[in-house]
């Protein structure tokens, strides 16, 4: 019994830290010791990250030989249940700075988060504009069938905010738990019309046209990111944050949409 | 223990407190009813398809029938989330079907009947296996036996095989219903999430997760009774209906 208890906890465990854990004793597997031995970070960063952060891992690698990063990729406030909940992590990245101060007074954050870049909404609609939407207003049109994110996740409540700004009453066929479900009902051909970060619509492509409207600057989506208190390899951790917030940094993140902070 | 100790973990966190006053909150509620309707819809949709499909399984031999088989418990192996993409590729707007649907006047994007689809889509093996298992216990001498004295086939069906297999066919359709309750990657996937239309208990919960934790363990909670009672109500049809 016992045994069995200690196997559905380390399974847990292997799940809660996503795919891999920050061991200190990771130096053990290197095996160019030319320089000191950079060793590995975890970083738990919002999935709307992925790309750019994983860019940004390879230019931490190329710089630091032997380092190694670990991502663990989901949305920010799954991520931060995650680490009040005790996950082993070195860097938190979030999507916004609700989700960040959570960190903060759980007392995880080790100094004080810095704001690295920031995204704002964009309308999407299929190739072609089917519905002729030009405006945040035109989106209530009738007939126009519109997803947005539910109010409960940071999308959606930024959009909630452009409603209020703008005095547009929405009236969605769908409110999506996450801003990549959004986008996948337009990509799909299901919805005529979403709203979604300008980053989700440059990362979709020429699969949707992106519409942008002025009232986005009502709600601007800040990312912070900050070294966690317990992090096994704080001067890596910091090597990574120092690039991600440098001039390599805000070229990567620009190219895909983000505007700086 | 592996089983129940998370139970028993979730249950620590219940604010009992607040406990009445989060799965009486309107969108919970509005979450329960949909739920519940749905469910049942999409039983009623496995029992009116299920049905004859297992009579072929379980009384028909021919070339490929464990191939066919084989296709009819896919739902069962694959990932709800492939059925929900599987389902909007084939229902939805730019599907296979969407435009001769939508040219009569059909849409199922983002309605209750989507929601419906996709719970039947997971839960009709659950049916199928259920009730052929049933049909090849009972076999087919008493069968033959009526028929020989004289029974009109419907008559057979519904004074021999029906109640023959009748236990079969209601912890199936127990075990369907079940199923559907707790679907969320083919709905989520395919219908998407509105309060009241499509925003399903388990939707609601992976929501609320979002915003208000304790809301979500409450509502879990709610999930969990339900699926107790019905594996309890199962468990005594089974042994009832045994011989």
């Amino acid at each position: 019994m016992k045994r069995s208890i200690g196997i559905a906890i380390a399974l847990s465990l292997a799940l809660v830290s996503g795919c891999g854990s920050s061991d200190d004793t990771s130096s053990s597997s290197s095996s160019s010791t030319t320089s000191a031995p950079a060793g590995k970070i975890t970083v738990f960063a919002a999935a709307s990250l992925k790309k750019t952060f994983t860019e940004l891992a390879d230019q931490l690698k190329a710089d630091n030989p032997g380092a190694e990063v670990v991502f663990s990729l989901a949305g920010s406030s799954d991520l931060v249940a995650q680490l009040v909940q005790g996950a082993p992590a070195d860097v938190f990245a979030s999507a916004d700075a609700a989700n960040m101060t959570k960190a903060t007074d759980a007392g995880l954050v080790a100094g004080s988060p810095v704001n690295f870049a920031t995204n704002t909404l964009t309308i999407v609609v299929p190739p072609g504009n089917p519905k002729h939407v030009s405006s945040f207003a035109d989106l209530a049109n009738e007939g126009t069938q519109l997803v947005v994110c539910a109010p409960q996740v940071p999308c959606g409540s930024a959009t909630r905010k452009v409603e209020g700004a703008t005095g547009t009453k929405l009236a969605p066929v769908s409110e999506e738990s996450s801003v990549t479900d959004v986008l996948n009902k337009v990509t799909s051909g299901q919805a005529d019309a979403g709203v979604v970060y300008v980053t989700d619509a440059a990362s979709a492509g020429d699969k949707v046209t992106a519409i942008a409207f002025p009232e986005s600057a009502k709600a601007v989506n800040t990312y912070p990111i900050a070294v966690l208190k317990d992090a096994g390899n704080p001067t890596l951790a910091q090597k990574f944050v120092a690039l991600v917030t440098g001039d390599k940094g805000k070229a990567v993140l620009a190219n895909a949409g983000f505007a700086a902070p | 223990m592996f089983v129940i100790l998370p139970l028993v973990a979730m249950l620590g966190e219940v604010e009992w407190s607040r406990f009445g006053a989060l799965i009486t909150s309107e969108s919970s509620v509005a979450a329960l009813k949909l739920s519940l309707k749905t469910a049942t819809a999409s039983t009623i949709v496995c029992i009116v398809l299920g049905v004859p499909m297992a009579a072929v399984l379980a009384r028909s031999s021919f070339r490929g029938l464990s191939v066919l088989r084989s296709l009819i418990l896919l739902p069962l192996v694959l990932p709800p989330v492939v059925g929900g993409i599987a389902l909007l590729y084939t229902f939805g707007r730019k599907g296979l079907l969407g435009s001769e649907l939508e040219m009569l006047g059909i849409r199922i994007a983002f309605s209750t009947t989507a929601v419906v689809l996709a719970q039947a889509f997971v839960a009709l093996p659950f049916l199928v296996v259920s009730l052929e298992g049933a049909m090849r216990t009972a076999g087919q001498r008493f069968e033959a036996v009526a028929a020989t004295l004289g029974a009109r086939p419907t008559t057979v069906l519904r004074r021999v095989t029906l109640p023959l297999v009748l236990p079969g066919l209601l912890s199936g359709a127990v075990l369907a219903f079940a199923r559907s309750l707790g679907e969320f990657g083919a709905t989520l996937t395919f219908a998407g999430s509105l309060e009241g239309v499509t925003r399903t208990l388990p939707l609601e919960i992976y929501l609320q997760r979002e915003a208000d934790a304790d809301a979500a363990v409450a509502l879990s909670l709610v999930l969990v009774v339900v699926a107790v009672v019905i594996v309890v109500a199962v468990r005594g049809r089974g042994s009832a209906g045994t011989l």
